[in-house]
């Protein structure tokens, strides 16, 4: 079944999309700080989800809860629709988390060779080995890895077991442009298997070049949700950048006008539509000059999206 | 069917007791392994309790005798239970609460790994090394300090300090649980070495003044330590069965703390 398998577009393939995993009206709170606030997320099997935001948005808590090393403070964590702290379930899911130290003494292989045992159908060693890009670096001790390597081998720990389900916690962070790319391609070739992959990120470009599935987080709560395209769409903009006599207060009263601010001897002013935004900017200044139109990178998207947060506190998608 | 359908069905995946028993066994090899390797481990747990010996066993009070048993025999059993608790507290509470502190501890809790074989492994190991500790005391006493023992004496011997690792391991566990990983070691010798001081095993316990005499009584070091040399014939001749009756209510004690710190970690984030 496996050649059918993948040539059959993920879309049609048996049980994808109904749900492996979700968070339902999870709050948790550390003493005062609110880390999640009733959050609502579901992860389809078969899919790529991200959940994208900043530091500190609440994307580690909501893996934690998941992994059920966490308990909630209210609302409640499935996995397989079962309790996340099933030894049961546990054998289906691997997870790579941010790790302070590792163990340096023991080598890349042994790691591997414990964390398989655990599982009831690991990996041969020479695939995990492969799929993580370590083969030549079997015998070094973790101690001994890079940056980049320590986290390849925490993703060949997470993968060894065959799991079914697989969390990434911020994957790619201290990867080279190289590595990370070979990590995405292991995320897709995982997915062409039949595998679920949740993973975060604070890179826009990441999930959109993964996801089948972007939730966007930020201060605890879910601010968006949707297909990268769509994400894209809702917060699509444009950047209009001049050299003007206006005050940046005056800018800010434009309508349409969602952030503005000074830059060198211009302004940059951020804007859903340029037209009118311009249209206004010439009326009131007719002095001004170095007028250019950009449209709005991810990055911006993102910015919107976070920063906006205040007043879309329960916008939900 | 595929894999994502697969993923729906509710099958049980059952371990077997003979891949549970390949789980601990690896555990504990690699833990072992992994201590090895780790010199600030090994120097420490193997070289401090040796180099006492050689220096108060066998350089300075070499053909002296307490109480009709050599010196060398007689500090066998006592720097045996320096060793032993040295072995068992690092052994456990560093490994632990560094693993707990930088968030180790959590990626092997988020896997299938049966949590109970994390912690015998550490105990295993500290078992091996006091073995090893103890041995090579042996050694060295046979070898230059003129120590002569029937071997099922020193089979008991060494049999009664090596079990004597689970109590010192239960109070590293205690500690681990409870320690921050950059201040274990220091919390370990803030126990440690009054410890051993007070319970007579650096300096013999009727040379030790009066008070803390009777601190000693209280200390589990202390019984471990009399048990020892009661097999060499050189203990104070109480009751063996109260000695063991102490060492095993104090490892419930310590279990006790280990599981409240267990439970803690259950509920709340560490790194």
């Amino acid at each position: 079944m496996i050649a059918t398998l993948e040539e059959t577009p993920s879309l049609q393939r048996a049980g994808y999309g109904s749900v492996v995993a979700s968070l339902e009206g999870i709050s948790k709170n550390y003493g005062e700080v609110r880390a999640l606030r009733n959050v609502n997320f579901t992860v389809g099997a078969g899919q790529v989800v991200a959940l994208l935001g900043p530091n500190g948005a609440g994307k580690t808590t909501a893996v934690k809860l998941l992994l059920g090393l966490l308990q909630p403070s209210s609302g409640k964590a499935r996995v397989f629709g079962g309790d996340p702290t099933n030894p049961q379930k546990r054998m289906r899911t691997g997870a790579m988390l941010q790790v302070g130290r590792v163990p340096e003494t023991l080598r890349v292989r042994e790691h591997i060779d414990l964390f398989s045992s655990y599982y009831p159908r690991p990996l041969p060693l020479e695939e995990v080995l492969a799929a993580a890009g370590l083969e030549k670096l079997r015998d070094r001790k973790f101690g001994d890895l890079s940056g980049g390597q320590r986290q390849r081998t925490l993703f060949a720990l997470a993968i060894c077991g065959d799991p079914d389900l697989l969390f990434l916690d911020e994957p790619t962070v201290g990867l080279d442009v190289e590595a990370r790319r070979a990590l995405w391609e292991e995320i897709r070739r995982l997915v062409e298997r039949g595998k679920t992959v949740l993973l975060t990120t604070h890179y826009l470009q990441e999930a959109d070049a993964l996801a089948d599935r972007i939730a966007v987080i930020n201060q605890g709560a879910i601010i968006a949700e949707g297909t990268p395209a769509e994400i894209k769409a809702q917060t699509s903009g444009k950047r209009v950048r001049c050299v003007t006599t206006l005050g940046l207060a005056s800018l800010l009263q434009i309508p349409g006008v969602i952030d503005a601010k000074q830059d060198r001897e211009a302004v940059e002013i951020r804007t859903s539509e340029a037209e009118p935004v311009v249209r206004a900017l010439l009326a009131r200044d007719a002095s001004l000059s170095g007028l250019e139109i950009t449209s709005a990178g991810l990055e911006d998207a993102f910015l919107a999206l976070t920063q906006d947060n205040g007043e879309n506190d329960n916008r939900r998608n | 069917m595929s894999t994502a359908a697969a993923a729906l069905t509710n099958t049980e995946i059952e371990r077997s007791t003979s891949h549970n028993a390949t789980i601990f066994l690896k555990e504990a090899k690699y833990e072992f392994l992994k201590n090895l390797r780790l010199r600030v481990y090994t120097a420490s747990v193997i070289s401090f309790p040796l180099m006492f010996y050689v220096l108060f066993g066998l350089v300075l009070n070499a053909k002296e005798a307490i109480g009709g048993t050599g010196v060398p025999t007689y500090l066998i059993a006592t720097y045996g239970t320096f060793g032993v608790m040295g072995a068992s507290l690092f052994g456990t509470a560093s490994g632990l609460a560094a693993d707990r502190g930088l968030g180790w501890l959590q990626v092997k809790r988020a896997s299938p790994m049966p949590p109970f074989a994390y912690f015998t492994a550490k105990v295993v190991l500290s078992m091996i090394f006091s073995a090893i500790v103890v041995s090579l005391l042996l050694v060295l006493g046979i070898s230059f300090g003129g120590v002569r023992m029937p071997l099922g004496e020193m089979a008991k011997l060494l049999g009664t300090l090596v079990a004597g690792s689970l109590p010192f391991s239960a109070m590293g566990l205690a500690i681990g649980y409870f320690a921050g990983p950059n201040s274990a070691p220091a919390a370990i010798n803030l126990i440690y070495l009054p410890l051993s001081f007070c319970s007579g095993l650096w300096v013999p316990y009727m040379f030790l003044p009066k008070l803390v005499r009777q601190i000693a009584l209280a200390l589990p070091p202390y019984h471990l330590s009399q048990l020892a040399l009661g097999i060499v014939g050189a203990g104070r001749h109480e009751s063996a069965a109260t000695h063991w009756e102490v060492l095993f209510a104090f490892t419930l004690i310590c279990l006790g703390v280990a599981r409240i710190g267990f439970q803690r970690d259950q509920g709340k984030l560490y790194g």
